[in-house]
């Protein structure tokens, strides 16, 4: 009797607590049209507004009909029903293929693939049907209503098959797009402009920010463009290059280095192919210094195609060589996680401003130290 | 002589099953009128259903004393896995788990049946599985929460036990993974003319996988000795089986090949479909065995296990088919043990849980250094600092 009274108790104010929220918010809404959402929220506003807005866009995969067991895809079932939004049996090889089919009919095609780590058995029909319909078929079929949206990324416990970061055997295959949001704004306007672009995209959404990252996300239906990297933070000395959940790392970097008198610029790629060579080769024109990181294994990662193409463009600019922090060469890790990943400390160790005795002379190669470029 | 020591000094291709000697002088004393060897014939809680192929029968023979060491070894399963649940609530362990309570009678009555020298292979929902390979409870709390002593040394936890010595494959994390490379193991020992057999398992969800159509193809063209062992507990993660299965009779899904659907929660079924099994595919090659049973916990730590089933259906089955009460009433029907006895069991199962966790708290995590071996034969030769800049950089093999 009392544990249920305790119960009852706890569920009522959670229930209250929930109602005063929610009021506060929607006061917040009416007043700019800006809510604050976590990233799985943007991502399951932005499935609404895909679904709201275009009759012939489906959302399918493992267990979305509940809302995913990241609750991304929560009240989809129930607001455009069952035909629209439904449950797939647990084979990735064939939600892939069918979304290529359902797509080829000029739909669109949302499909989920519960873990990056699970894309795998579906790598046949993205690489070798998906990438490639429209070529072999001289432009008479394609599958450009196909979104597939899969979480990637370390999470701090993952272990090996919940925490890789597989993007860079995507960015090998011409004919298919990889996008990586940053924050639930970013997600949402990218996400709504994959859905909508006319070419089968790789949507890889960040799962530690998932309830982590919170941000003031517009409630309209926006988009934000593809192949078009930000520069979110201006510097002059360095230019730090990366995608998804480095952003945050990124940015620590950053201030780490302010403080020792670094001015840093900080670009979000975005989309990974194509990718906006422009803008990242403005900015290490401008600093004479590119640093690249991501979670992924460095060797063969997508900051080795980075580092190649601003070589070939920048080489006579440069300052020092590229430097990659990255992934280390070994599968993911369950209990070395935090060895394993590009952690803040590891930038900031090459910066050469860690006081620990690293001594890198990244900074100071070439003679120039970076400060000179502000004169 | 403890169940811990007991199952650490059973070595390869020796009985599990062997009475122990405690077991045997108490009968003695007790002096029942029949001795703990001799055999009894028991019948299975439902007939088998077969698909292409004669079932075999309902009678099954066991002993006391093996009755009295299934009791023993499920109820220091399910001991270990409620454990472990606590260890992974206080954050102990990390990674994902997949508990097998509910599901004893599948991994206890199939080792019943067969020998080390036959190769198990599952999927992620390994813990009890390598326990009745001859892994140890030490083994299997080190891995859990990532130490040296671990079955795979800390570095592969809750999903990726193996054990080489008690033909125990693993361990795979990727769904339906894991039923193609029983195949290979299968033809490894046909290959070499082994009287052996692979076991391979997996899941109702991992059934829709389009690998174990390929790898049953493969087997059946080449008479491989591999049983596909089904293990149906009614739900792939939240979606119950009919929901993802156009026919969740998984036991006829092989078409071309045989197929047994067996009472998973009747341990003595389990051991009697695996015995037919194996003389089977030795003579004809792949069958499909399915195994009806249940899990209690959910899919996985982060699954409540109750938005996509009912709490009466939970506690429906745990009073009516639960694996161990079964043979808790046939121990007593037959008047092999009392009511007492096996409450000591349970609670001397519970100790024995105990000690093994504090002795894994003991042991340590693993090098930094082992993060860069086993990745390839003699490693990368990469250098890497820590995650702290103040720790020392790794030098590596």
């Amino acid at each position: 009797m009392s544990t249920s009274m305790k119960r009852l108790g706890k569920w009522v104010s959670l229930v209250s607590k929930r109602g005063l929220s929610t009021s506060c918010i929607q006061k917040d809404v009416s007043e700019n049209g800006v809510k604050s959402l976590n990233l799985y929220s943007a991502i399951n506003q932005a499935l609404h507004i895909a679904l709201d807005t275009d009759p012939r866009a489906y959302v399918f995969g493992e267990d979305v009909g509940f809302g995913g067991v990241f609750r991304c895809t929560t009240g989809l079932a129930d607001r455009f029903g069952k035909n629209r939004v439904f449950n797939t049996p647990l084979c990735e090889q064939g939600i892939v293929g069918f979304g290529i089919g359902l797509a080829a009919m000029g739909n669109r095609a949302i499909a989920e693939i519960q873990f990056a780590d699970y894309i795998f058995p579906a790598f046949d029909q993205i690489v070798n049907e998906a990438a490639k319909f429209r070529y072999r078929s001289g432009n008479q079929f394609n599958c450009g209503g196909l979104t597939i949206r899969t979480p990637y990324g370390a999470v701090g416990h993952g272990g090996h098959y919940h925490s890789q970061s597989p993007e860079a055997f995507f960015c090998h295959v011409p004919g298919i797009k990889v996008v990586i949001p940053r924050s639930p704004k970013e997600a949402k306007g990218l996400l709504l402009s994959c859905i909508r672009d006319p070419n089968p995209i790789v949507f890889f959404e960040p799962k530690w920010l998932y309830r982590l990252a919170v941000e003031e996300v517009p409630e309209d239906d926006y988009m934000t463009p593809l192949s078009e990297a930000e520069v979110i933070r201006q510097g002059c000395d360095i230019t730090l290059v990366g995608w998804g959940a480095q952003l945050s790392i990124m940015e620590q970097a950053c201030l780490d280095a302010e403080k020792e008198g670094i001015s840093c610029e900080l670009i979000d790629l975005k989309t990974l192919i194509p990718w906006d060579k422009e803008t990242v080769e403005a900015s290490v024109k401008k600093t004479g210094r590119l640093l690249i990181s991501h979670e992924a294994p460095v060797t063969g990662g997508f900051g080795a195609e980075i580092s190649a193409s601003i070589l070939e463009r920048c080489f006579s600019r440069l300052e020092a060589p590229v430097a990659r922090v990255c992934g280390l060469d070994t599968p993911f890790p369950l209990v070395f996680e935090p060895f394993y990943m590009p952690t803040k400390n590891k930038k900031v160790c090459k910066f050469g401003c860690c006081n620990e005795g690293c001594n890198s002379t990244w900074l100071t190669a070439g003679g120039t130290r970076a400060t000179s470029n502000r004169s | 002589m403890s169940l811990l020591s007991r199952f650490a000094s059973s070595q390869f291709g020796s009985n599990i099953l062997k009475p122990t000697s405690i077991l045997s002088s108490s009968q003695r004393r007790r002096s029942f009128s029949s001795s703990s060897d001799e055999t009894l014939t028991i019948e299975t809680s439902i007939p088998f259903t077969s698909h292409n192929c004669e079932p075999p029968s309902r009678t099954v023979e066991t002993t006391a004393s093996e009755l009295m060491s299934f009791f023993r070894d499920m109820v220091l399963m399910r001991r270990m896995e409620i454990a472990a649940d606590s260890l992974y609530k206080a954050k102990l362990i990390r990674g994902f788990c997949h508990l097998y309570d509910g599901q004893e009678a599948v991994a206890v009555g199939m080792e019943s049946a067969i020998t080390r020298k036959d190769c198990v292979i599952t999927a992620y929902r390994d813990h009890c599985t390598f326990l009745c390979r001859g892994g140890t409870l030490i083994e299997v709390f080190s891995e859990l929460m990532g130490r040296r002593d671990g079955c795979s040394k800390g570095k592969g936890g809750s999903m990726h036990f193996y054990r080489k010595e008690g033909g125990f494959y693993g361990g795979h994390g990727i769904v339906g993974a894991q039923i193609p490379l029983g195949v290979g193991l299968a033809f490894g020992q046909k290959y070499s003319k082994d009287p052996n057999v692979t076991f391979s398992l997996y899941g109702d969800g991992a059934a829709n996988q389009g690998q174990l159509f390929e790898a049953l193809n493969i087997a059946a063209l080449w008479d491989l000795p591999a049983i596909l062992v089904c293990e149906n507990n009614h739900y792939g993660m939240g979606t119950a089986e009919w929901r993802s299965a156009k026919s969740p009779a998984y036991y006829k899904r092989g078409d071309y090949a045989p197929g047994l659907k067996v009472d998973g929660m009747d341990v003595l079924a389990v051991k009697q479909a695996c015995k037919f099994a194996k003389e089977h595919a030795l003579k004809n090659g792949p069958l499909i065995l399915e195994m009806d049973t249940y899990r209690y916990h959910g899919h996985s730590m982060s699954d409540p296990g109750s938005t996509y089933r009912t709490r009466d259906e939970i506690s429906g089955v745990r009073q009516e088919r639960d694996p161990i009460e079964r043979v808790r009433k046939l121990v007593l029907a037959h008047d092999i043990s009392t009511e007492k006895e096996l409450k000591d069991i349970e609670k001397a199962a519970r100790k024995e849980v105990d000690e093994a966790i504090a002795k894994a708290k003991e042991s340590q995590v693993p090098d930094p250094s082992d993060l860069f071996t086993n990745v390839y034969v003699k490693g990368l030769g990469v250098e890497a600092c820590g995650a702290d800049r103040k720790e020392v950089k790794a030098t590596l093999p």
